[in-house]
């Protein structure tokens, strides 16, 4: 008789720490898309108000290049070039780098790389944003300013940059991308008497190519928002720059410099909102490319 | 030219770029630390800042720094170890499922101005929260949350699945072999992610920005009570942080040595990045160690 009585309690007991367990996990993960789907209402209620209260067209936004708020022109045209093309040029420097650390880590000196090249990498990833922003401000600017002409600000400058901080993360996806590759393929290109040089680049790279661009893609997205490195040493000034060493502006550095500057539902204010709808749709869009891309890596 | 020349370029050309790298990486460190180590005194970590005046300290920056790590990680760690679990263990593949993971993945990609817009806009407006402590750990909160839910989703994946077996076999409930035999054996793993993790928390700046603020009210070290606005742990408080400063000081400043502050500054930061490093790698093995008896 008592065992019986004891078998129902026990499974009360279980059942209650199951349902605890349970609400408090899914409470959790709730809470995430939550803050997702706030995020992306907010941010789109008040970047979406510059064409709706304030009236300014979509196309003069996108497309203008006059960028004078007390004349109420707000052309975002030339923060949208900045912010690609240092991305791009970011993406462009630091990718061949990365690729040859990659290879360097599982091909070429597997031990030495992983003992020496890791922590770097690792470590360079770590480095806060603004402590780049200040090298690139006190090394790098005086330096481009020596070489080239200009005043060292600029596009380039904001690349460079970019792409330092990028490198580790286009990296450790290669890195991995490479370390997860079949021995047997690499094996049955030295055996046809292929050259390492030709292993790599007949086998190793065509065949792991879908996971350096995704890292490639996500390294992008990374250096498409990062804010305060690129404010400090891309000079801020509001118009499509005609060299690689005039100053310019990207959309975060605009953000960042103007959004306490003006009152909250403004037009000037409304419009860069905006931009950071920007941001936030170029993350979609980046992070929609990776998914295909991995698809790709999976066959 | 012949294949083995050609190999012999390539090999050169990778080994030369990855020294490279080590070079820009050792360039950088060797450059913060030889320029900010030397203004670094007990004096210039524990004064307050000067606005005109040399000789200013990052004192309540500092302070500021370690008090909203600690207080994001006192929100991040349960949440993000929740979800995580949640992903490891309750959720059933399907279109649910991988409706979640594209959201950690989306909201770990999100630019850090944009979050700190957001944080802007609801935390500290809508909310009323102010510039505050509180508004400014609640954003490091949304960036950190995804990389915790990583972190520990895998550490949970990585459990031998013999231990979870072993527990059902004993008649456990699902949550108790969760906290009982899963999470002791995963908090290894855990414990080294939440390391890094604060390591990018204590130099986040783009967030912080519009949400912990710009500026810092005079503190009272003496003054414990946290509902006062001088107490440095009310936590209703505007606070900005050591890498806020260094923006601030490098495009704002007009102290006459704002160069060296940003330095010094700059080299504590990079410091303290490099213990939570060291540190998430010494804990992670003497944890590894002692919870598998591996020597």
């Amino acid at each position: 008789m008592k065992a019986k009585q004891e078998t129902p309690l026990l499974f009360r007991k279980h059942r209650a720490e199951e349902w605890i367990g349970r609400i408090y996990t899914t409470f959790c993960v709730t809470l995430l898309i939550v803050v997702i789907f706030s995020i992306v209402y907010f941010v789109a209620s008040k970047g979406v108000s510059t064409f709706a209260v304030n009236g300014i067209s979509l196309s003069e936004f996108l497309f203008g290049t006059e960028w004078l708020p007390d004349n109420n022109q707000f052309g975002a045209l030339p923060f949208i070039f900045g912010s690609f093309i240092t991305s791009l040029l970011a993406a462009v420097i630091a990718s061949p780098l990365s690729v040859c650390a990659a290879l360097f880590m599982t091909e070429i000196m597997p031990s030495w790389g992983k003992k020496v090249l890791q922590p770097v990498v690792e470590l360079l990833a770590g480095i806060p944003s603004v402590v780049y922003g200040f090298i690139g401000l006190s090394v790098l600017v005086p330096f481009l300013r020596d070489i080239f002409p200009g005043q060292g600000i600029g596009v380039a400058a904001g690349s460079l940059v970019l792409s330092i901080m990028i490198l580790p993360t286009i990296t450790s996806i290669a890195t991995d991308a490479l370390g997860s590759l079949p021995r047997n393929l690499k094996e049955a290109s030295y055996g046809l008497g292929a050259t390492r040089w030709q292993t790599i680049a007949g086998v190793v790279l065509p065949t792991v190519m879908p996971s350096v661009l995704t890292g490639v893609v996500l390294g992008m997205a990374r250096a498409f928002g990062e804010a305060l490195a690129v404010q400090m040493v891309i000079g801020n000034a509001p118009h499509i720059p005609r060299s690689l060493f005039e100053s310019a502006s990207t959309l975060t550095s605009v953000i960042t410099l103007n959004m306490s500057n003006t009152v909250m539902g403004s037009a000037q204010n409304n419009a860069l909102w905006s931009m950071a709808l920007i941001l936030l749709f170029m993350t979609f869009v980046f992070v929609f490319v990776v998914r295909l891309l991995e698809r790709r890596a999976k066959i | 030219m012949s294949a083995k020349l050609k190999d012999r370029i390539a090999t050169g050309v990778i080994v030369a770029f990855s020294l490279l790298i080590i070079a820009i990486l050792l360039g950088m460190l060797g450059y913060i630390l030889v320029r900010g180590l030397s203004h670094i005194s007990w004096d210039f970590l524990t004064s307050v800042p000067e606005t005109i005046r040399a000789g200013g300290g990052i004192g309540p920056q500092l302070f500021n720094s370690l008090y909203l790590l600690v207080l994001t990680l006192i929100i991040t760690i349960p949440l993000g170890i929740g979800a995580g679990i949640y992903m490891a263990e309750y959720a059933k593949g399907g279109r649910l499922t991988a409706a979640v993971r594209l959201v950690v993945e989306v909201l770990s990609s999100f630019p850090s101005i944009v979050v700190g817009l957001f944080g802007l806009l609801l935390i500290v407006n809508t909310f009323n929260f102010g510039f505050s402590v509180l508004s400014g750990a609640l954003v490091l909160t949304i960036f950190n949350m995804p990389l915790m839910v990583r972190v520990t989703e895998q550490a949970f994946r990585n459990v031998p699945k013999e231990q979870k077996e072993a527990g059902l076999a004993m008649g456990l409930s699902h949550w108790k072999i969760i906290t009982s035999i899963l999470f002791p054996v995963a908090l290894p793993a855990i414990i080294t992610g939440t390391i890094l993790a604060a390591g990018r928390i204590f130099g986040e700046a783009a967030a912080l920005l519009f949400t912990a603020g710009m500026t810092t009210p005079r503190l009272d070290f003496t003054d414990w009570n946290p509902m006062s606005l001088n107490s440095p742990i009310n936590p209703m408080r505007p606070a900005e942080t050591l890498s806020v400063h260094i923006w601030k000081v490098n495009s704002e400043g007009i102290a006459p040595d704002a160069a060296e502050i940003a330095a010094g500054a700059s080299a504590v930061l990079v410091l303290m990045v490099l213990i939570f490093n060291l540190l998430a790698r010494w804990v992670g093995r003497l944890l590894y160690r002692k919870f598998t008896s591996i020597k």
